[in-house]
């Protein structure tokens, strides 16, 4: 297949391009949650991304929350922002952040002022933004703006026969077309590790991943209470047919066809090393996973399931692929790519690649994910350590 | 020819179910990836779409290799066409 040298974008200010043009209302903390939802409410086209935390947190989780924010703010699928805090200094902190990339954002606070006078402040300032925002049209953009991330789900034996490599061999074809890649699941690996080290594109590179890896591991064998059994693999695992992290890991591994990573993020980080595949420190836990690429910059995500998972994230459209026939055949509403022909041999993995590549094209340019039709939003914040 | 077994690697000693079920006694046609070979099986248990059939007689200790790679030990004998999980097979980490 010939594959399509452009997609339908929008260009931002600062010359990333987005496959959707929200404009989110971003509450700073959990208690400003209501007023951004009330906003949400009252401005239609707009979304809020209500989550738990923003209290009392410090050091590296603070520093976590306030990266996982301004990313997520000036992820080039968000056109503009209002951003709400109970308190001036930290929502100044994130408008200020967001505010390098170009695009408009505007902060409110809710002291003094209260959810009701903040809401009616920021409502009209949301209503401004949206009306903006709906006059942005689709240009062509170069493929090389995409910005694709991965992370699988509900895995069982068929992610890791036919649709993790199906993920890896779109990743073998649009490597060279100077996309950005990232995958992550540090925890997912174990068993694998050896293996994936072995895949840095440089000796730094390899060590880094090595580094990040044994330092989760240590946090496992200090916390664990038995062997994890339940936890990973998980019981929906274990029903697919996945008998021991080795395996899952082994077959998570296979997303990344036979692409080198060129460096390892931090949660969120934002890559600077252009174009490529790189490894993000994530959790394996599907919603926080996703929201740390979507807050490093990444503008569409594929997500291979075996037993169905049916994650969504705000921002970034998440499509679903699966190779099981049951899941298809039980909770297709949920899947964008059908590749369950390959277990029969109807269809061979670079065919696979291909339908997969065709999805993913036509989701950046704007056809809805199963995920946002079925309003899945989740946005789950990755929190370090206990609060002070 | 319809595949009812597919194993990664040449040196896995399991393959994994992918059609709905599979029966005792019924002859399996498997289908190696790595080199596009052929091989067939007679199994033991029924098994489910996904799980795996051990491809040889395995004793306690022995290391389950899949996609070439070690997956795990076996805490329990497992015979040849015999359904393999978490009864029979753990982790070698945690």
């Amino acid at each position: 297949m010939e594959i399509p040298k452009s997609f339908l974008g929008y260009k931002r200010e600062n010359g990333r391009a987005g496959t959707r043009n929200h404009v989110i209302i971003l509450p700073v903390d959990d208690i400003s949650n209501a007023c951004a939802e009330a906003v949400a409410n009252n401005i239609k086209g707009t979304i809020a991304l209500p989550h738990s935390y923003g209290r009392l947190q410090f050091g590296a989780d603070l520093e976590l929350h306030f990266r996982t924010m301004i990313g997520t703010g000036c992820n080039p699928n968000v056109a503009a922002v209002i951003v709400i805090g109970i308190e001036p200094k930290w929502t100044k902190k994130i408008v200020d952040g967001i505010a390098k990339t170009g695009k408009p954002v505007e902060g409110f606070h809710i002291e003094r002022t209260g959810d009701i006078g903040t809401t009616m402040k920021a409502s009209k300032k949301a209503q401004e933004f949206v009306m903006w925002a709906s006059e942005k049209q689709r240009e062509e953009c170069p493929l090389s703006d995409l910005w694709i991330s991965v992370k699988c789900g509900e895995s069982d034996t068929t992610s890791g026969l036919a649709a993790n490599p199906t993920v890896g061999n779109l990743m073998d074809k649009l490597e060279p077309l100077g996309v950005h890649l990232c995958f992550g699941e540090t925890s997912e690996l174990t068993g694998a590790e050896q293996v994936c080290a072995t895949r840095g594109a440089t000796k730094e590179a390899s060590e880094k991943f090595m580094k990040t890896w044994s330092s989760y591991n240590d946090f496992i064998l200090k916390e664990a209470t038995d062997d994890l059994s339940e936890s990973q693999p998980t019981a929906g695992n274990i029903a697919g047919g996945l008998t021991t992290i080795e395996e899952k890991a082994f077959g998570n591994f296979q997303k990344i066809g036979n692409c080198k990573f060129i460096d390892v993020l931090e949660p969120a980080e934002e890559p600077t090393k252009g174009k490529g595949l790189y490894f993000m420190d994530t959790s394996s836990a599907a919603a926080e996973c996703v929201t740390l690429q979507a807050a490093a910059g990444f503008n569409i995500h594929l997500f291979p399931t075996g037993q169905g998972n049916i994650v969504g994230n705000p921002i970034e459209p998440v499509v679903k692929l699966t190779a099981n026939p049951l899941t298809v055949k039980g909770m297709g509403e949920h899947i964008d790519c059908d590749v369950s022909k390959i277990l029969s041999r109807e269809m061979n993995l670079s065919e696979a690649g291909d339908e997969l590549i065709k999805t993913t094209l036509r989701v950046a340019n704007g056809r809805l994910t199963c995920a946002e039709a079925l309003g899945h939003r989740e946005f789950v914040m990755t929190k370090l350590y206990r609060s002070a | 020819m319809a595949t009812d077994i597919i194993i990664h690697d040449k040196k896995d000693n399991v393959g994994v179910v992918v059609i709905e079920k599979i029966t005792p006694k019924q002859d399996c046609a498997c289908w190696i990836m790595e080199d596009d070979s052929s091989t067939n099986i007679q199994s033991i248990d029924e098994i489910p779409l996904g799980h795996k059939i051990a491809m040889v007689d395995l004793k306690e200790g022995d290391t389950i290799l899949k996609y070439g790679h070690d997956i795990g030990k076996v805490v329990k004998s497992i015979k040849k066409g015999e359904h393999v999980h978490v009864h029979n097979v753990k982790t070698k980490k945690w």
